[in-house]
This record gives C-alpha cells, sequence and structure tokens, in this order.
C-alpha cells in the first residue's frame, strides 16, 4: 500500500477502514538466505537494503521482543556527521546523505528534521577542537559553520551568557543536523523490508548457533532451528551476550545510559544544542516534549534502568546552560544498553567463523548510523567485502593499533 | 466576584480563611484548604482547558495526580509554571491560574478546527504524509505541526526559584498515608523503628478525607487526623505531607519530591521545592488505587467526572461538580458516590449499572437502570444530557463514571518488575520480584477494602520490622466496616455511536486503537508509540488499563496476555530545576582558587575557567587596551629580566616507599631508578593502550621520597591511574601516593634574573648559584627566615627558571614577597597565556598535544621509550599501526607571509592537493604571537613531519574560509639549544 496525501482523504472519508497491516507476523520457514538477528534499527534496515540495493529478498529478521524495540526504540532521536576521523565522518556523512532521502524512498513520514546541531564550546582550547573537527567535516563533503558567542546568542537566546559558571564562547553547528522520529525509521524500514519478502518474525530468541566445522549454517531458536547460509548478528546492547553463544568475545562493555523527556511544552529550542562543560544535550520534538541526556551511568549492566545520580548531574547540566527549563517538569526516563567499544566507535565485519557477520559497539551513537550501518551491512553481506565507507569497522584494528578513538579516551568505554 | 455555587456545607476547608485567586483573569474565591480544582468545581467552572489534538473542550475528570485535562499555567512571568494539575495545586491567596492549548479564548479555540478534521487526522496519520515535496517537510508541514505542538510554555527566563536536596535514612519508608500507611506507620513508630511516612496530598489521610467511613468509632478523617498527630508527636517518625516517592531506585534508595513552597504566596527566600535521596532497609508501597474511566461516545465533555473524584469534591472539599447527577458505574463502590451525594442534598438523577440484578443501594429520588449503559452525551462546553444505550436521554450537568480501580503499582515496576492480572478486581496488581526491600499493602496490592487495607498496612509494617530484628507489640488492627467490592469488567460501550476516549489528554480514541490493531501495530509497545496512548503527563495512568483491553479484545486475547508496558521514574513529572538543586548559575560546579588568587584580584588579573580552577590569564597594565599588549609584554619581561606565574594546579603526587623507584621506573617510559636524590627528571608516561597520557616532572628528595608533578588537566586521572597500577597491579611493591596538589603553593620564577631574586627570598644557608644548584637539582629549603619551602630548578618557558613551593597556607605571603624581592629588576607576574606562548615558543607538548591519540613518537620523544625495561603501554605501542612510516609528527609552522595569524585547528594539505580527506595530512594543535620573533608560531601534527624540515605546505580551513602557505620548522623556536636555562 503505498501512503499519501490522497490516500489519508479517501480513507477518511470512508471511515479508515481500508488501512492494511503495515507488516505481516509470518511462521519461521526451515531456511533462508540470510538470517539477521535483531529487529531494531540496524537490522530492519539491513533486511530492507538487502532487500532493495542487493536483490536479497529470502531474509528472516528476528526478534526477541517487538520489533523496534531495542535502542531503536529508546534514544534521543539525534541525527548529525560531525564526526572528526578518516574511519568515522564519511560513514556518518552517507548516513546522514541516506536520512536525507530516507522518507520518500521507504514511503514512509520519519519526520527527518534538518534544524539543526549545535555544540557549545566555552575555552579556547574547546574552540581549536572544533575548529579541528569542522574542518574535517567540510574536508569530508559535509556541512559545518562555527559561530559565534553572537550568533549562538541569536539562535538560542534562552541559554546562560551571563552567570555561566562556564561561559559560553560560541558553538559548532552542523545546519544538517537535527532529529528523527526514531520509532518510524524502525517501522518505515520494517514496512519497506517486508513488502520485499522479508519475514520479521517477533518474539523469536535467537539461543544458539549452528556452527559446523568453523562455518556457521544457521541458528537454534525459541521457536525452532533456522537454517541460514550467513547469519548477521546486529543486536547492540546484547551483543556481548549473542556473540558468546558463537563463542566469541568482543571488545565490547554493556554500560547503561540513560535519556528523558519532559512534558510537553509550546517550542522553544530551536534545533540541537549540546554543553560544552557538562553532560547535557537536548532537543524539542515535534509533540513539544523535550528530550535530553547525558553520560553514562558508568557501570557495566544489562538492566535497561539506570540511578538517581546521573539523572540529577544531567538535569544540573542543563540547568546550568538553560536555566529557563527549571520549571518544565521531567515526565519520563528511560536507560538503554550500550554496546560501548575499546575505541569508541563501531565494528560492520565478517568474523572468524564463515558465514557470521557482526554488526555492533554503536556506543550511544547508534541511531544516526541506522542507514548507513544498514545499507554497508548489506553490502559486506551480499557481497563479503565491506563498504568504502566502513571499511575501517573491522574486529582486529585493536591488534593492529587502528583505533577510531574520536574522545582520545582510550580503552576505557565508560569514558568514550 | 463570582459566588461559590456549587459549594455544600461541612468539608475539610477552613472557612474562617477565604482566598482569592484568578482563573483566566477572573476573580474567584475559595478557601483554605482547596486545591485549584476544588475551588474551581465550587465555582461552577466545568471547562478548564483543550486536549492535544482535536482542541477539545475538557473539564476536571479527577481529584488526584492522575488529572489528563486540567492542567493550567500557575503563576505569572517567569514564575509562570505550565502544565500544572489543578487538581493537586494547593490553593493559595492571590494565585492566578490559565488555561493552556487554545488560539483565542479557551471558549472559542479556532484550533478547534481540527476537530472535524479528525477523519483524516487518525493515529499516525503523519507517518503517511507530508513527504512532498521534500523540502516541504521543514519549511512548510512541520512548522505548522510544531506550532501546535505542547500544552503549556515556559516563560523562557531563567526559573527565578531556588531547590534544595537532601538525604534521608530510615528503618521503614511509608510511601502514602491512607489508611493502609498510617496504620503502618502507627505500628512501625510504636516498635522505634525509624520511620518516614510520605504522601503527595498535603492532607493525610488518602482516601478516608473523601469518603464517609468510620474507623475505631470516628469519622475516617478525624481517624486519620488523630494518628497523624500522635505520629507527629514521636522523634522516631518523620511526616512527609505534599511529598511524592516518586521513583524506586536500586539498593532501597528511593526519590522523592517536596514541594515545600508551591502551597506558599511567597516562599520567603526559602526552597521552593526539596529533592529528597530517601535510603531505606525496607519501604512499603501504600499509595491506593486509581479509579479508571469507561470508554462512550464523547465521554470527555466537561462535566464526566470520576466517581470517586465527584466523592472527593463533595465530601472533602464541600463542592458539587454538578446540581443534578447521574453515576454510571460497573462496580459498587461507584454507588456510594450517588448515595453520597444523596445524604448532602445533591440532586442524583440517576444510577446506571450495566450489570444485572437489583441495585446496590436505596438512592432517594434517582432512577436506577441496571443492565443499561452510558452511551452518548451532549453538550457543547458542559455536559447537558446523556444517552444511554438502551436509548433512554437524561438531562444532567454531571457525569459520574466508575469502571473500577487501578492499584498504584507503579514503584513496583520501576526495576523493571512485571504486574500481574487479578481478575477478582479486574486490575493488574503488584507481582514478585518487587524491588528489594519492597513490600505493597492495601489497596495498592489490590485489597481494595478498608478493613483490608488497615489489617495489610499493620500486618506488612510488622513484617518488615520483623525482619529488621525489631520487636512488634501485635496490637490490635483500628477497625472499620468492611466494605465489600464487586465488580464487572466494562472497558467500552459498544453501542456508542460517536468517538470515544480512552487517553483524554493525547485524545486517543478507541477508534485510534482499533486502527492501530487493524493496522498490525499489536504489541503494547507499538500501541502505545503508534497511537501515543499514555504518553501524556498523567503517564496514562487512568487510559493504559483501558486502552490495554480494547487492544485484547480486538486482539481475541485476554488482558494478561497482551502484557503491559513498562512503568518507569518518575511516577509524577518532576521539576528539572528539583533535580538539579543548587547546582546553577556560577554554582553548577564548584571553583578552585589558586593560593595567589586574593593577590591577582588585587592587581586587576583577569581570570579564566582552568578545568575546576579559576586561573590569572593576564595581568593588565594602565594603558593596555588589548590582550595581546599585556601577554607580549609579560612575556618580554620574563625573557629579558624576570616573571612569576602561579603553577599550583599543576597536579602533584607524594610519593613514598622503598620500592617508589621501581614504581616510577614502571609508569614513565624512561628511566627512573637511576634519578639521583636531589635531582629532577622530565618523564612521559603511556596509557595502558601505548598512546600518550601526561608528562611532567619527577624530583627525588630523599632515597624513598619523590614528588611527581602532573598537567593541570590530568592531577585526577594520573592520580587514579597510578593509584589503579599500585593497588590493582603491584600490589607487592611498597610505596605509597597522596595527592598534594592542594597542600603547596607553587610559583614559577623565570628568566635570567630569577636566581637573582630568588636569593633575596631563599635562606642564605641554601646555595643555590648555578654549581650548588645546577639545572634540574631540587630541594628542600627554608626561605623568608625560616619558612619550610621545596626548590625545583625545572624550566617550562625555557628561560633560567625554578619553581619554589610552600605549604599552601604561605602562598598568599610568598607571592607578594617574591614581587616584592623582583622590583628591582621590573618582575611581572604573568599568566596563563604568556605561560601557553613561551611553552609554545619552546615547542612542549600540553593538553592540545596530548590529545589522547598521539604517541610518545609523534610528539617526537619515541627515543625517550627505554628499551631496558618494560612500562605500562610500552607493549602495545608497538602495535604496526601506531609505528607507520608516515606517522604523524608534532614539528613547529610558521606563515610563509609573517603578517598572517595562525590557527589552531587548521589542517594541512601538501601544495597542490585538493582540500579533502584523502589529502588530509594533519592539523594545527596550538598557535601563539611570538613576541620574541615577532609573528604567529604555531605546532602541529604533520604525517613524517620530521623529515620535511622547510617544505611549504597549506594550512587550511574550509570552515572560516581561509588557505595559507606556512612552513615546516624544528618545534623550537626559542634558544634550540637550551643554553639559557643553564645559565
Amino acid at each position: 500500500m503505498r501512503y499519501s496525501l490522497l490516500k489519508i482523504l479517501a480513507e477518511g472519508l470512508k471511515g479508515n477502514t481500508g488501512w492494511t497491516p503495515v507488516w505481516r507476523n509470518p511462521e519461521p520457514r526451515e531456511a533462508y538466505d540470510v538470517v539477521i538477528v535483531g529487529a531494531g534499527g540496524h537490522g530492519l534496515a539491513t533486511a530492507y537494503y538487502l532487500a532493495k540495493e542487493f536483490g536479497i529478498t529470502n531474509v528472516a529478521v528476528l526478534e526477541k521482543g517487538w520489533l523496534g524495540s531495542g535502542n531503536i526504540g529508546r534514544n534521543t532521536t539525534i541525527i548529525r556527521s560531525n564526526y572528526l576521523l578518516p574511519g568515522n565522518e564519511p560513514f556518518y556523512e552517507f548516513s546522514m546523505k541516506l536520512w536525507e532521502g530516507l522518507e520518500q524512498d521507504f514511503n514512509y513520514n520519519a519526520m527527518v528534521s534538518q534544524r539543526g546541531i549545535i555544540n557549545l564550546y566555552h575555552n579556547d582550547g574547546q574552540q581549536a577542537a572544533y575548529l579541528r573537527r569542522a574542518n574535517a567535516m567540510r574536508m569530508a563533503g559535509a556541512d559545518a559553520v562555527m559561530l559565534s558567542q553572537d550568533e549562538v546568542r541569536r539562535l538560542c537566546p534562552f541559554l546562560d551568557f551571563d552567570n555561566a559558571r562556564f561561559p559560553i564562547k560560541g558553538g559548532l553547528m552542523q545546519p544538517r543536523g537535527g532529529t528523527v522520529r526514531h520509532d518510524a525509521v524502525a517501522w518505515g524500514y520494517a514496512r519497506g523490508a517486508d513488502e520485499r519478502g522479508v519475514d520479521i518474525i517477533q518474539n523469536c530468541e535467537v539461543t544458539g548457533f549452528q556452527i559446523e566445522d568453523g562455518v556457521c549454517r544457521g541458528v537454534e531458536t525459541s521457536r525452532g532451528k533456522i537454517s541460514a547460509k550467513k547469519v548477521a548478528v546486529c543486536v547492540a546492547g546484547s551483543s556481548s551476550r549473542v556473540m558468546s553463544l558463537a563463542g566469541m568475545r568482543l571488545p565490547i562493555e554493556s554500560h547503561v545510559l540513560q535519556a528523558f523527556v519532559s512534558e510537553g511544552l509550546k517550542p522553544t529550542i530551536p534545533g540541537v544544542v549540546t554543553f560544552g562543560a557538562g553532560h547535557f544535550y537536548v532537543s524539542q520534538s515535534d509533540k513539544g516534549g523535550l528530550v535530553f541526556g547525558g553520560d553514562l551511568d558508568g557501570y557495566n549492566s544489562y538492566a535497561q534502568r539506570g540511578g538517581l545520580p546521573v539523572v540529577e548531574d544531567v538535569c544540573e547540566g542543563g540547568m546550568a546552560v538553560m536555566p529557563m527549563i527549571g520549571r518544565a517538569r521531567l515526565l519520563r526516563g528511560w536507560g538503554g544498553i550500550m554496546d560501548m567499544s575499546m575505541d569508541g566507535s563501531p565494528f560492520i565485519d565478517r568474523t572468524s567463523i564463515d558465514g557470521l557477520y557482526f554488526n555492533g559497539g554503536w556506543c550511544y551513537g547508534g541511531f544516526k548510523a541506522t542507514p548507513a550501518s544498514g545499507f554497508t551491512y548489506a553490502h559486506l553481506i551480499a557481497r563479503d567485502e565491506p563498504h568504502p565507507v566502513a571499511a575501517a569497522y573491522r574486529l582486529d584494528r585493536f591488534q593492529r593499533g587502528a583505533m577510531i578513538d574520536e574522545k582520545g579516551m582510550g580503552a576505557q568505554p565508560n569514558l568514550h | 466576584m463570582s459566588t461559590q455555587d456549587n459549594r455544600l456545607s461541612g468539608g475539610l476547608i477552613d472557612r474562617e480563611r477565604p482566598l482569592r485567586f484568578r482563573f483566566n483573569g477572573e476573580e474567584l474565591q475559595g478557601f483554605q484548604g482547596d486545591t485549584v480544582a476544588s475551588a474551581l468545581v465550587a465555582n461552577g467552572v466545568k471547562l478548564v482547558g483543550r486536549s492535544f489534538k482535536y482542541h477539545r473542550p475538557r473539564g476536571i475528570l479527577t481529584a488526584g495526580s492522575e488529572e489528563p485535562n486540567a492542567l493550567l499555567t500557575i503563576g505569572e512571568g517567569a514564575y509562570a509554571e505550565p502544565n500544572t494539575r489543578a487538581t493537586v495545586a494547593e490553593l493559595y491567596d492571590g494565585l492566578s491560574a490559565k488555561s493552556q492549548n487554545h488560539r483565542g479564548p479557551l471558549g472559542f479555540d479556532v484550533m478547534a478546527v481540527n476537530d472535524f478534521l479528525s477523519p483524516f487526522l487518525s493515529a499516525g496519520f503523519y507517518y503517511k504524509t507530508f513527504m512532498w515535496p521534500r523540502a516541504f517537510w521543514e519549511k512548510l508541514y512541520e512548522p505548522i505541526i510544531r506550532k501546535s505542538a505542547g500544552l503549556g510554555a515556559l516563560s523562557g527566563e531563567p526559573d527565578p526559584s531556588s531547590y534544595d536536596k537532601g538525604f534521608l535514612h530510615c528503618d521503614l519508608l511509608v510511601i502514602g498515608a491512607g489508611p493502609a500507611g498510617l496504620a503502618a506507620a502507627r505500628s512501625a513508630a510504636r516498635a522505634g523503628a525509624k520511620v518516614i511516612l510520605a504522601d503527595e496530598d498535603f492532607r493525610f489521610g488518602g482516601r478516608l478525607n473523601a469518603e464517609t467511613y468510620e474507623i475505631d468509632g470516628r469519622p475516617g478523617a478525624v481517624w486519620a487526623e488523630d494518628t497523624a498527630k500522635a505520629l507527629a508527636e514521636m522523634e522516631n517518625v518523620r511526616l512527609m505531607p505534599r511529598t511524592t516517592v516518586y521513583g524506586a531506585y536500586d539498593h532501597g534508595v528511593y526519590g522523592a519530591l517536596e514541594r515545600t513552597g508551591d502551597h506558599l504566596p511567597d516562599t520567603d527566600g526559602k526552597p521552593r521545592q526539596v529533592l529528597w535521596r530517601i535510603y531505606t532497609k525496607r519501604a512499603l508501597l501504600c499509595a491506593g488505587a486509581t479509579e479508571r474511566p469507561i470508554a462512550f461516545g464523547d465521554n470527555d465533555r466537561p462535566g464526566v467526572m470520576l466517581a470517586s473524584a465527584v466523592r472527593s469534591y463533595a465530601n472533602r472539599f464541600a463542592a458539587t461538580p454538578g446540581k443534578r447527577i447521574a453515576v454510571f458505574t460497573n462496580n459498587d463502590d461507584g454507588w456510594r458516590t450517588a448515595s453520597d451525594l444523596a445524604a448532602r442534598g445533591v440532586e442524583v438523577a440517576a444510577v446506571i449499572d450495566p450489570r444485572d440484578g437489583s441495585p446496590r443501594a436505596e438512592i432517594p429520588g434517582a432512577s436506577v437502570f441496571m443492565g443499561d449503559a452510558v452511551a452518548g452525551t451532549k453538550g457543547r462546553k458542559a455536559i447537558r444530557e446523556i444517552t444511554l444505550a438502551s436509548g433512554r436521554s437524561l438531562a444532567v450537568d454531571c457525569l459520574a463514571v466508575s469502571g473500577g480501580w487501578n492499584p498504584n503499582l507503579q514503584l513496583t515496576c520501576h526495576q523493571r518488575g512485571k504486574p500481574a492480572w487479578n481478575a477478582e478486581i479486574a486490575a493488574f496488581v503488584p507481582a514478585d520480584p518487587l524491588p528489594v526491600g519492597m513490600s505493597v499493602a492495601g489497596a495498592a496490592r489490590g485489597a481494595l477494602s478498608l478493613q483490608a487495607a488497615l489489617t495489610e498496612g499493620q500486618a506488612k509494617a510488622e513484617a518488615a520490622l520483623s525482619d529488621l530484628g525489631f520487636k512488634v507489640s501485635g496490637e490490635p488492627v483500628p477497625a472499620s466496616s468492611d466494605e465489600s467490592f464487586a465488580v464487572t469488567p466494562l472497558w467500552h460501550v459498544k453501542e456508542s455511536k460517536r468517538r470515544a476516549w480512552v487517553d483524554l489528554q493525547n485524545d486517543v480514541t478507541v477508534k485510534d486503537v482499533k486502527l492501530a490493531h487493524q493496522e498490525g501495530f499489536l504489541s503494547v509497545e507499538h500501541l502505545k508509540r503508534y497511537t501515543t496512548l499514555g504518553m501524556a503527563t498523567d503517564q496514562g495512568k487512568t487510559a493504559n488499563v483501558l486502552g490495554l483491553a480494547i487492544m485484547a479484545e480486538q486482539r481475541g486475547i485476554s488482558i494478561p496476555e497482551a502484557g503491559t508496558t513498562i512503568f518507569r521514574p518518575p511516577y509524577t513529572p518532576v521539576p528539572i530545576g528539583a533535580l538539579a538543586g543548587r547546582a546553577r548559575g556560577k554554582d553548577f560546579r564548584p571553583y578552585r582558587l589558586t593560593p595567589s588568587h586574593d593577590w591577582a584580584e588585587e592587581q586587576g588579573a583577569v581570570f579564566v575557567e582552568a578545568g575546576a580552577w579559576m586561573r590569572a590569564q593576564y595581568f593588565p597594565r594602565e594603558g593596555e587596551t588589548h590582550w595581546r599588549q599585556s601577554v607580549d609584554r609579560e612575556v618580554s619581561t620574563t625573557r629579558n629580566s624576570v616573571g612569576v606565574c602561579d603553577v599550583t594546579t599543576l597536579g602533584k603526587v607524594d610519593i613514598q616507599g622503598r620500592d617508589a623507584a621501581e614504581f616510577l621506573n614502571r609508569v614513565y617510559i624512561n628511566g627512573f631508578a637511576k634519578l639521583a636524590v636531589g635531582k629532577t627528571r622530565y618523564g612521559m608516561m603511556l596509557r595502558e593502550d601505548g598512546i600518550a597520557m601526561d608528562d611532567g616532572t619527577t624530583a627525588r628528595l630523599g632515597e624513598t621520597h619523590y614528588v611527581m608533578t602532573t598537567t593541570t588537566a590530568n592531577a585526577g586521572p594520573v592520580f587514579r591511574h597510578l593509584e589503579f597500577c599500585r593497588q590493582c597491579l603491584w600490589p607487592d611493591l611498597d610505596v605509597h601516593l597522596i595527592s598534594t596538589t592542594d597542600g603547596w603553593a607553587q610559583f614559577a620564577v623565570a628568566g635570567p634574573n630569577a636566581r637573582k631574586l630568588l636569593q633575596k627570598v631563599v635562606d642564605a644557608e641554601f646555595d643555590i648559584s648555578n654549581e650548588g644548584f645546577p639545572f634540574m637539582a631540587c630541594g628542600e629549603i627554608t626561605v623568608c627566615g625560616g619558612t619550610p619551602a621545596r626548590l625545583f630548578r625545572i624550566s617550562f618557558s625555557g628561560e633560567l627558571a625554578y619553581e619554589i613551593a610552600v605549604p599552601a597556607r604561605y602562598g598568599d605571603a610568598l607571592i607578594r614577597v617574591l614581587m616584592q624581592a623582583g622590583e628591582e629588576f621590573g618582575v611581572t607576574p604573568y599568566g596563563t597565556e604568556a605561560l601557553g606562548v613561551m611553552r609554545i615558543e619552546k615547542g612542549h607538548a600540553a593538553g592540545a598535544e596530548l590529545c589522547g591519540t598521539t604517541t610518545a613518537q609523534d610528539l617526537g620523544m619515541g627515543r625517550m621509550v627505554s628499551k631496558k625495561k618494560d612500562c605500562i603501554g610500552n607493549t602495545l605501542s608497538e602495535r604496526p599501526e601506531l609505528n607507520r612510516e608516515d606517522g604523524l609528527r608534532l614539528v613547529g609552522f610558521r606563515p610563509v607571509d609573517k603578517s598572517h595569524a595562525l590557527k589552531a585547528g587548521w589542517h594541512f594539505v601538501s601544495k597542490g592537493s585538493p582540500t579533502d580527506m584523502a589529502h588530509d595530512e594533519g592539523w594545527m594543535t596550538s598557535v601563539a604571537f611570538s613576541p620574541s620573533l615577532g609573528h604567529s608560531i604555531g605546532l602541529g601534527f604533520i604525517k613524517s613531519g620530521d623529515t620535511r624540515m622547510g617544505e611549504i605546505v597549506r594550512a587550511v580551513s574550509p570552515a572560516t574560509d581561509s588557505d595559507i602557505e606556512v612552513e615546516i620548522v624544528p618545534s623550537h623556536f626559542v634558544d634550540p639549544e637550551g643554553e639559557r636555562l643553564r645559565g
């Protein structure tokens, strides 16, 4: 079914009785060409691009819970390609370009909204680091603008310029950055993949891998064995647990990251704003909620919940940079599990087991990467060679010393 | 001023204390003890707001924190607080409230046109359109959508109120002071336990205040008041009214918000709210239950109210929501509304009960319709008439609805517990595993009678206390008339012809739930996300179970099979200001001030935030109008005579022990085993992954005593790293560490006259001549006639220089002495800017170069890595990609055209290459104007830099539109041979 304004008008007039399910709920078949483990954003995008760009449609996406229940369903919806390093920036810029054409591509309005992202800086050192980044972005074909203090003030008059512990000196802005309605991304990809014949199988937990002579030939699931020529794992916060079923240890730690939303408010915050002297970033959704977050809780956990100290820390950062939000109320907070890698950058790679592929280590930056991750993972699965923009995301990079460490924090995942 | 036409007699309000308030500009009156909602009810106000999507007229639905409709902006100007629930906002004199989310007056909202377009605005319609043409989303569609986003508005002004935070500890936290909570607290208090009793209401008693029950022969409200009074007199009890326990966190920690000032016209400088973290041994949830509505046609009209709320307004607040009221209930409890109203002389038009059988009570004057249901309502801005499924119509001005009760079990699920379905009360009840240390009593557990609440409250408290080792008395439970509760679930009246609302605030109707089902959004999470059911400010307290039940009905499965969404903190929304507390503005983080701060302030220094510190940036003198003039002068004076700089902020670690030398040998890349007593050495340390971590000097003051310095930024991280090494890696070494950063005031004294200056300060018995105290010497000395001090002959500026340290309390005195002693040499104090200029002139690496991705080799210190010993990071630094031939090297840069000013953050590209990522060769890390050379200089990393001396490359900055030629030069711009510092 093709969605359009006309369709809405026609359906509205006949009582909205003609809408059909956006995806099927098929029973798993015995065998597929490709089995994707995890129907989160990246898994669904991978299935979509496998079908659409690489013509592989005999695909199943297996999901333990409901589709879109991973971090695609719990994030702060920000998209940006304001990365520094050559291993990252072309990938994220590729992702941004896919975002820009996504809705027309999959005929679903995911509300890609490029209202801009501003990273505030508070001292000369940060300014230099942001200028270096802005130039790296421009040299990779992305957009980047250095804002003076006055320019920041014009865009965000509500920031604390006069009474701040760490005065705002200016900002790095990426005008094409913004936000996307996160659930709609999962639904749009699911619908597009389903339409092309991909089986999305919910409530189907992978409990093991069928590995014979170093070759992966399928998976065991809560709904029986499923054979596959290729198995592609894409389970973000559950990466280390799922890959341990294949006997693999990953350079990944699992951490909790909380995010928050306020009650609905009339729009006041134009785009995304990040505080440079504390852990706080915020945007305002199309429903009016302030969507904000901050630092990791800092300890290893698989529990999808966080502690009170980080809630307070995030709100302190918020009040420090924009004291007008004091009377806005925090409505809901949630915790997601981040697959924090040792250098803060992801993996899209084959594994030492033939036929088993791995995509993970997205830390807390997975949402914006969704289209490119899906596209390049599909490329790797279909062609058995990495897509050029994702070529640096190899599992062996620590052994070679080719880390992609944007923050320079080293192998301390809780600091990335 | 309008009169309180709907005020009844009695109630728990203080008629001696009338209060004036304004609603949308109209002046009204209420009494002490009213909420804004009850005062509006008393004044006959029905229309109080507009719904989110369709802008439907809305009235008050509830009398508690679950309110979805009556959200007002309370207060004026910067004090305006949007989305405040009128049902819990206490009335105070002079309060000003405004309705929200309407364009034009509340009674005539032009946005109500959305309601007529509703066939086209069904759940998720926006996912299916607004996609063409592409550019129109940001330019046209989204701005229109955003305009209608949100309910209330922030003032845009900084929040003028103050907030505070605190910690509390207790044996037993009782959450909710209704009958169960009071019985529990009473029993626990008598056993001698440390008890906290918290309730979100300003009056203890919970439903007892709203009902006509009796306990121990007294009216329930009186029993509650007496019990609270008795508790207040006990030292081991802390009563916390106006306190919402909003979150259950790990390890028995609860978050609570106490509204200390929201009920006062003026908080008189005291905090408006206090955020408490309550550390409990045990917690007992006695949060009661919330009544739920039934979905039927046009069930959102002002005047449609929960039956329990009607009782609250009539019994507690002595205000009737209508003059002719009908009751629609599927359970026995709803009948109490009819009998209570009749007893108070309010006309009850009818009781409609979908269950068969005989009427559950005798209601004077009321028609009773058993086996019937309300299927529709009429009236634009307030209900006028109801239509029954049987076709009858009745004129009413209020409809009280009860669909049964949902236990308030949210806190039991904050650690991802899942509730269980109890068919008897047709509701979810708490289920194991509960958060550790928590138990539940009364209605919150699904025990929906008063006697059960009292009995359970006491029993659960006693069980928790026995568990903690308290002796419990086992005294008799207060006696009440036991009320039966019987319900036959009814979620949706199928005979309804018009839209029936499920989530009132977000405008989710039964049709939307059905559409979600039709489109395959079957999981409750999909239902919630697709329709926005339960995502409004009330978090679906009245809507969720209803929506879930309708979805289960559609799918032909049971409600427990359909499952529930996850409850997350907070229980009710918490202001961001309260969560931040005092950490805002200048108090966001503490300042650390250097020992010479006061003195520097006297000199008119300009300060800069350096991490947690405030440091003097430069010291302007009269006539200097630009910071560069001051900095240039400070550099020149230092290079030509002498300058003094406060370097206290550098990290200092006191290292002692028999194995201290071995320890240093293992953390630094270069050797420290043979450092002689009385000598200082520069050292660099790596992270475990082989990347440069920090650099500094370490001085050997004695056989087993060293003092390490670190960079300012890394003082904390390095100390942490050293402690990790000591405690976890090498517990066998005899070495002890203390951070003494704050313990010593340290000043750099630099310049050709540094020694002469110091000789005036250092006591005569210490020889600090070049021979007696050569470059890199260190020692413990005295100054100013016996004050203990340490002296290090080290130089960051490249000049003949010393760093002199005295215990921090003498720092202020020492800077004054140094400056006085230096007067004859024209001494200058210098700040962080001049410090930076001089270190760049000398090519020393600092934060911008030690950026966490560079190796010792990149920094030009590859040869320092000792091959004779192992050290942290040594092995991993040998990985091939870190040792590429074309790796980055730190070198100097100068502009080919000397008039150009360099900027840190520029990238390097070879001449003739395109400005793109493939041809990016490095970046400029630090720049300065060198007064010594008279032009701009820079440090930076460039591929194979050490082999490219003299090459001209381009320094490009596409983000700031610049592109100039620079020459690669050695990084030592001044005195490359280092003659001065040895002089």
